[in-house]
């Protein structure tokens, strides 16, 4: 977590602003950081991060499980990509998602299960997403309390929301979000000079004068409408909390660069798009974790009706789960194993870039904790057995990692606990029904 | 259900309920929970609710308000379908914190235009005494006029005080009274009461015991009905009056409304949104094995069908039905080259669109056989007879598919390269080996292996992997040998004329129909559209003008702690009457 800085900043500067725009030159370093830039100088970790790393049509049962359960020491065949990051990664095989009688939304259940706790009733969720629990912990002092992208170029490829009435939309352009992180309302960390804008303030007055108005709009609306009026002042409260962010002089992130700009893109679900533009969100959103500007991400590789294809090709990659016979000699669907290949690799080209932001001793990754998951078991079958999860980062140093964990058909929820666990949500059990857990898996817990 | 009615009760009770929980109590034991009023007959009345704008209507509002030269940056939250249609899932949906910070931007952006020098002059009806301190008289001014377009009813006095304080404290903050202005009118354009269309419920003085929207509410209900656009000056000035609360005012109104160019858009906005147009925002096809269908034909799809909805149903006015028979339609030279028919283009130009009718042998007609229906209900490299008989059974005859089920094995659906398999047609027989799968597929391929004649991007074909087509079929007992007999057995079918009342209702109403509004809408709505000979403009008349749509149940407010507890509280109250 970010450490209360020995100078209230805030005060100073309001103190020295007196209403105008001052140029302050605030120390450096020497007050702020420590000497080797893995810490603060208060002596404090740099924040935990979290992200949520979805992909769609999960995994060919039996082969992306790592060979012995415990230490890590060689991956399934579709997790091969992964192998450079084998001792920052945990793989938990044997997980299910439970329906107790609930109807199966196919490539709607699963994922929702898994992310929010619930297995849905009908396709709409009201639970919130693992994410934004998280983000409640460890995000409320970033710029931006959690980043979506989507890398089909879908902005409803999304699996994160805060209510049933939120789902909380994906960036699908990587110059947008460029745009949105590195342009002009973004204020470098390490920058020695800080000028606070006079403008901030005065919108801080504006967005005050929306606020005025919450009791009485409620008084005149139903109850839902009451709900999801309390949602919109929720996101105000979060933008007003954006813009305090703003007046004050970011805590210095020795990891922090400012990416080059990012050129247009093609948009779309055909694969080499998805692969391209997954590269450079991965980027993104790292330079934005290192530069602090938000400690929650959300990615999405391919939605969960997988609507991936091959240039020139009349399938999808969901058609060809339904339609492509099991080869009798391989023992697999080829295409759609040559999909699950391309996504792990996406996988492992997130880790690479997590892992290839040095501080200090450690790494991006190390002080991060990302959850893999998916919408489905065997994907031919719309099976909810066999989930794949899988965890990378050490979470700074909460969790134990390179670990094979072997469940028999336990909720896969006990995952998702472990993680909130791990990022200190102080949550004992997770779940509802059958997907109710109150055990992590303290065998990853450090 | 047991009748009861307000007036024979003691002011001292009534006041009593009034502000507590009790309320909601009385309301569900007078209105039952679907919210049926009964105190007058059999009166039909529906819930209210906050709907947030889309993004049509965004932009429509802001070039009605300040111009067409005002730009808009920046993207929206994904509007929500529910039920069928975008304009009840906007019932649903609020605002998330990255949706609140796009609205924020847009708003500063769009601000910062209006009271540029460019356009102060002609936008803002005051100038201030000071450039570069604030002016509380021409704040007002200006906030008070813009507020009332952009809220949709004049701003009470604490909305007005509070958006001219902080107009002023900007002001003072920045330096210049045009910026502080701008950013109040940024916060005027991402306060919920713009953001969100609230509507307001009174107690009918006219008929005790039930309820009614408040006269601007009314005129924006109805505004954005008939043009997809907030209340004009006009419409406020009858709200303001009282008139539109007369059936005479109302009726003025709605055939002002409906007589002005302006409904072209509102007709535009309901099929854009039943028809599912959203879609096209994703759609891709390869281009390998598509190239003609580029970004281009992507917007020529969805022009062409709702140019020929438009000519059909306004200019024509013609039967409603007859959109899926009909032979005329428009054509740009890309969708003729799609369709491979031989129409002459003035001049070859690219963007001409033409007026075209197809010869009465021709394998294409009515709306069901152009491009947007046939693409966008597709595979992006293949054809799908189940989405393609899904969307027809879903969207235009409002009937509901279950979802496929788990734990199915596909064994038997080979790939398109099985030579034993060339066809749709052969394929998707193997969905009736599996008894969890022949359900509903029957209810689906046999509907939509009629449109096995186009591939995924409109262009027709007669065979496909070198096999004979063959694209006959059955639809709720009628027969047909190809997509021209599935346009007729549509035609001719029942639930296609009901379909389209229900979503008209429910566009404008913005909810799922209660039971008391379904049976009206299945009674008088329906049988009124009957006798208009199936026209749309009378249909959008009937609803406009009818006592229905505008009544609603009472709000479920009290002094609770929280909308959790409320919806315990009436979840309790719901149990205990049952």
């Amino acid at each position: 977590m970010i450490a209360t800085s020995q100078i209230n900043r805030r005060r100073v500067l309001r103190g020295m602003l007196g209403g105008g725009a001052v140029s302050l030159a605030l120390p450096f370093l020497d007050c702020f950081l420590n000497t080797n830039g893995s810490a603060l100088a208060s002596g404090a970790s740099l924040p935990l991060c979290y992200g949520t790393w979805f992909w769609g049509l999960g995994l060919n049962p039996g082969r992306w499980e790592p060979k012995t359960a415990g230490k890590i020491t060689e991956f399934g065949p579709e997790t091969q990509p992964l192998t450079p990051y084998m001792s920052k990664v945990n793989v938990y095989s044997g997980m299910k998602v439970i329906l107790d009688g609930r109807p199966m939304i196919t490539h709607y259940t699963g994922d929702w299960a898994v992310l929010t706790g619930t297995t849905p009733r009908e396709e709409r969720v009201t639970i919130p997403t693992i994410d934004t629990l998280i983000g409640d912990v460890i995000g409320t002092k970033s710029r931006f309390r959690s980043l979506e992208v989507a890398s089909t170029g879908n902005p409803t490829h999304s699996y994160s929301r805060r209510s049933g009435n939120v789902l909380n939309p994906a960036e699908t352009s990587p110059p947008a979000l460029y745009a949105r992180i590195f342009g002009s309302e973004f204020k470098d960390p390490n920058a020695a000079d800080f000028t606070p804008d006079p403008t901030v303030m005065a919108r801080q007055s504006v967005l005050s004068a929306v606020k005025e108005q919450r009791a009485d709009l409620l008084k005149t609306l139903g109850a839902s409408d009451r709900a999801r009026l309390d949602e919109y002042f929720t996101s105000l409260r979060q933008i007003e909390q954006q813009l305090d962010l703003e007046l004050q002089k970011p805590a210095p992130m020795a990891a922090c660069s400012v990416p080059g700009k990012v050129e247009d893109v093609k948009l779309g679900t055909e694969i080499d798009s998805v692969i391209g533009n997954h590269k450079l969100f991965a980027g993104l959103l790292s330079h934005a974790l290192a530069c602090g500007q938000t400690n929650v991400i959300n990615v999405t590789f391919n939605d969960a009706t997988s609507s991936l294809r091959k240039a020139g090709s009349s399938m999808t990659h969901h058609v060809y789960s339904h339609e492509e016979p099991v080869d009798n000699a391989l023992g697999y669907q080829p295409n759609v194993t040559w999909f699950y290949m391309q996504i792990m690799q996406g996988l492992a080209t997130m880790l690479e870039t997590l892992d290839g932001v040095k501080e200090g001793d450690h790494t991006l990754l190390d002080r991060t904790l990302l959850l893999a998951t998916t919408d489905t078991g065997w994907a031919k079958i719309h099976g909810l057995d066999d989930y794949p999860m899988i965890t990378a980062g050490g979470a700074n140093g909460r969790m134990k990692t390179g670990i094979h964990v072997v469940a028999k058909g336990d909720p896969a929820t006990r995952v998702g606990l472990t993680v909130q666990q791990a990022l200190g949500v102080p949550v004992n059990s997770w779940g509802t029904d059958s997907m109710q857990t109150s055990k992590a898996f303290t065998e990853v817990l450090a | 259900m047991k009748t009861m009615k307000l007036e024979g009760m003691t002011a001292k009770r009534k006041q009593g309920l009034r502000g507590s929980v009790a309320i909601v109590a009385l309301a569900l034991s007078l209105f039952g929970v679907s919210g049926v009023a009964k105190a007058d007959g059999d009166v039909a009345a529906g819930p209210v609710a906050m709907r947030r704008l889309t993004q049509e209507q965004y932009r429509q509002i802001i070039a009605d308000v300040f111009g067409p030269t005002v730009k808009l940056g920046g993207r929206f939250e994904p509007d929500v379908r529910e039920a069928g249609l975008l304009a009840v899932g906007a019932s649903q949906v609020s605002v998330t914190a990255s949706g609140l910070e796009q609205y924020d931007s847009m708003a500063r952006n769009i601000a910062a235009q209006v009271v540029d020098e460019q356009h102060r002059g002609l936008l803002i009806p005051c100038q201030p005494a000071s450039a570069t301190a604030p002016d509380d008289a021409c704040a007002k001014q200006f906030l008070g006029k813009v507020g009332r377009l952009l809220f949709r009813r004049p701003l009470n006095d604490h909305e007005l005080t509070a958006q001219v304080a902080a107009a002023n404290a900007a002001a003072v903050k920045v330096k210049n009274f045009y910026s502080g202005l701008g950013l109040s009118l940024a916060g005027l354009m991402e306060a919920p009461q713009f953001l969100f269309r609230q509507e307001v419920v009174e107690p009918d003085p006219d008929n005790a015991g039930q309820y009614r929207l408040d006269a601007y509410s009314k005129a924006t209900r109805l505004s954005f009905f008939l043009w997809n656009a907030a209340p004009d000056p006009e419409l406020l000035a009858a709200a303001q009056s009282g008139d539109l609360n007369t059936q005479k005012g109302l009726n003025k109104q709605v055939d002002r409304m409906l007589a002005s160019p302006r409904v072209e858009a509102g007709v535009r906005a309901f099929f854009t949104d039943m028809l599912g147009y959203d879609g096209f925002d994703t759609l891709a096809k390869d281009q390998t094995l598509y190239p003609k269908f580029t970004p281009k034909v992507l917007g020529d799809a969805q022009e062409q069908t709702l140019r020929t909805i438009v000519d059909h149903l306004l200019v024509q006015k013609a039967d409603y039905r007859d959109l899926f028979t009909t032979h005329k339609t428009f054509l740009t030279p890309l969708l003729a080259s799609i369709y491979r028919v031989p129409a002459v283009f003035p001049d070859g130009y690219q963007s001409t669109w033409i007026p075209y009718e197809y010869p009465k042998d021709a394998p294409q007609a009515g709306i069901l056989t152009q491009a947007s229906f046939v693409s966008l209900h597709s595979h992006p490299g293949r054809s799908s007879a189940t989405i393609r008989g899904k969307a027809l059974r879903q969207v235009l005859l409002c009937q509901k598919v279950p979802n496929p089920p788990g734990n199915v094995k596909f064994d038997i659906v080979q790939n398109t390269n099985d030579p034993n398999y060339k066809t749709a047609r052969q394929r998707v027989k193997a969905h009736a080996t599996q008894a969890s799968c022949a359900g509903c597929h029957k209810i689906m391929d046999p509907v939509g292996l009629a449109f096995e004649n186009f591939d995924t991007i409109g262009g027709f074909r007669t065979t496909e992997n070198g096999a004979d087509i063959d694209s006959s079929g059955e639809l709720d007992g009628a027969k047909f040998t190809d997509v021209l007999g599935l346009g007729k057995a549509v035609h001719d079918n029942p639930a296609a004329a009901s379909c389209i009342v229900n979503r008209v209702y429910e566009f404008g109403a913005g909810h799922q129909p209660t039971k008391p509004e379904a049976a009206w809408m299945a009674g008088d709505l329906q049988k009124a559209f009957v006798a208009s000979g199936y026209k749309f403009p009378d249909l959008l008349k009937s609803v406009a003008t009818s006592d229905v749509f505008y009544r609603a149940t009472p709000l479920q407010t009290g002094a609770l702690d929280t909308p959790t507890k409320l919806a315990t509280d009436l979840n309790s109250q719901q149990e205990t009457q049952k």
